[in-house]
């Protein structure tokens, strides 16, 4: 079963990101990375990304002659897609497992930053079925 | 199969790769069907790569190639006239012939692929794939791998280059000499982009794209063997050069960014920086200077100083003035911006960088606050240059510049107030 982990947060976690000290910094991206070897190496690991800022976010509809109408300014509170994971697991406590260990990646003072992880199982196909 | 240094150094693939343009040739002049002796070419070098390890390389590889693709191309012909039989319900056997088997590769096919491929009608995506399929002798799946897409998007991209190539119905030959000159300039540029894509780490957490930058350089050194006296085409082989010489010091342990002034020169590949400089004074020995010599001498001058202190800004900056009267480029008035800082003082920089204020080329672009918080902790300003480090590492599409820019940040709110 695959489950994707997101990691979301709201403009101000990203504008306090860009404010922790350098230490910090580096710790959360050391352990990011080291995070994504694990899953490698536990042969877990499906996919991973990381969102650039949402400061260009938009939100798109079609007008009535189907050209773009665009909405960019946002309440504080809107939380945004960060990044996300996705692993191959046999079972949502194993998902949680892992979405568990990537929220206490270290924040501020190497201490937890126990960010919320949204984990939401993937939808399988045809393919999965084994037909 | 992943482009791999390792791969690349397995004598029969260099063979396969090299072989790959010559046996299109060929087999193009002999069909007439650009995209289908494409198809067909891929066909017998995927052949080779399965047979060739297993029962040794033949004793003439270009033949064996030849004659498994013009067999592909004879059963593609045979199934399209089939089908079009079928449509159009016309009876009798119209068989394909065997085609003699009289072809020899013809010195100049490689460079009339390029000038296909890189078709000024082609997107540069587009032209980039399948430059890389028909002259660089990649399979689909590793050019997939090298750009991070799906193998089934890459096909589909290559095979509607190859679409748009029949529609536009250009011919397999040399261009006119008129439009000689433009079309070059369309093939440098997309080898241009092909060693940018392995070079910047525009894509994924991992920098292993290190190959496609070798692959330019390959595709670069065969223009440059077809043109010796071009020298545009000589100055952005020796662009390459002097720039992939840093490869190695460009990242640490950590895949982070290490900016120029703070790598390790000892990495630096000083055979590669011989041989750049070497093609470069005999280009601009020879006619006018054009945009590629001038980034390549500019990339010279820092490759050539020992130690960053040591950097003739002053010589940058002519050249970069140079540079900057042939093209008008903002990336070029950053960089000369930056040099004038190096030179006259930050200050200087920033107001040169004031000109590109409501340039739209830049709006919303990273490298503008990038080198403005640059410039203005040149000029001391330690705050104000956290907060455009802040502002790029917002705008930027790249993991390891955003981490190398909230660094920067960091560190000058660290040094300024210990903390925030």
């Amino acid at each position: 079963m695959k489950y994707i982990l997101m990691m979301n947060g709201t403009q101000a976690n990203f504008d306090s990101y860009a404010k922790w000290s350098k230490q910090d910094i580096e710790a959360n991206v050391a352990f990011m990375r080291n995070f994504r070897q694990e899953l490698h190496d536990s042969g877990v690991f499906v996919d991973t990304k990381e969102l650039a800022w949402p400061q260009e976010a938009k939100f798109v509809r079609s007008g009535a002659d189907g050209e773009p109408i665009t909405d960019g300014v946002f309440p504080e509170s809107k939380e945004f897609l960060a990044g996300y994971w996705i692993v191959d697991v046999g079972s949502a406590e194993q998902a949680y497992k892992i979405a568990a260990r990537v929220s206490a990646a270290p924040g501020p003072g190497g201490k937890p930053a126990n960010m919320p992880i949204e984990v939401r199982q993937v939808l399988g196909s045809h393919g999965d079925l084994g037909l | 199969m992943a482009v791999t240094a390792q791969s690349s150094d397995v004598p029969f693939e260099h063979l396969l790769r090299e072989l790959t343009p010559q046996v299109l040739g060929i087999v193009v002049r002999r069909f007439h069907d650009f995209a289908a002796a494409e198809d067909a070419v891929q066909e017998a070098s995927i052949a080779a790569a399965i047979q060739w390890p297993r029962d040794g390389i033949p004793e003439n590889p270009r033949s064996w190639l030849t004659q498994v693709a013009f067999r592909k191309m004879a059963d593609h012909i045979r199934s399209e006239s089939a089908r079009r039989r079928r449509e159009t319900e016309v009876a009798g056997e119209t068989r394909a012939s065997e085609p003699a088997f009289d072809a020899s590769p013809q010195e100049d096919d490689t460079l009339v692929l390029l000038f296909m491929c890189c078709h000024p009608a082609l997107t540069p995506a587009s032209a980039i794939a399948l430059t890389l399929r028909a002259v660089g002798g990649l399979t689909t799946a590793e050019i997939a791998y090298a750009f991070l897409v799906p193998e089934a998007t890459m096909a589909q991209r290559i095979s509607r280059a190859k679409q748009s190539i029949k529609e536009s119905g250009i011919p397999f030959q040399l261009p006119t000499s008129q439009e000689r000159g433009q079309r070059l300039g369309s093939v440098l540029h997309v080898l241009y982009l092909i060693f940018n894509e392995g070079y910047t780490t525009s894509a994924g957490p991992r920098l292993r794209r290190a190959d496609l930058s070798r692959e330019a350089i390959r595709l670069a050194r065969t223009v440059h063997t077809l043109q010796p006296n071009d020298t545009e085409v000589a100055g952005l082989l020796a662009l390459m050069l002097l720039t992939d010489a840093r490869r190695r010091a460009r990242t640490g342990a950590n895949d982070e960014l290490i900016p120029l002034a703070q790598q390790d020169r000892g990495l630096w590949d000083r055979e590669q920086i011989t041989e750049g400089v070497a093609l470069l004074s005999a280009a601009l020995r020879k006619a006018s200077v054009g945009p590629y010599q001038l980034q390549a001498a500019i990339a010279a001058v820092h490759d050539e100083a020992a130690r960053a202190q040591d950097t003739d800004w002053p010589q940058i900056l002519a050249l970069y003035e140079l540079l900057k009267r042939m093209s008008d480029n903002p990336m070029v008035t950053l960089n000369h911006a930056i040099a004038a800082a190096m030179v006259h003082g930050a200050r200087k920089g920033l107001d040169l960088l004031d000109d590109l204020r409501g340039d739209p080329r830049l709006a919303n672009h990273h490298r503008l606050d990038a080198v403005r918080a640059h410039l203005l902790e040149m000029a001391g300003e330690s705050l104000a240059a956290a907060k455009h480090y802040r502002a790029a590492a917002g705008k930027t599409g790249n993991l390891p510049e955003r981490n190398y820019l909230l660094m920067q940040a960091a560190r000058l709110t660290t040094l300024t107030d210990s903390g925030y």
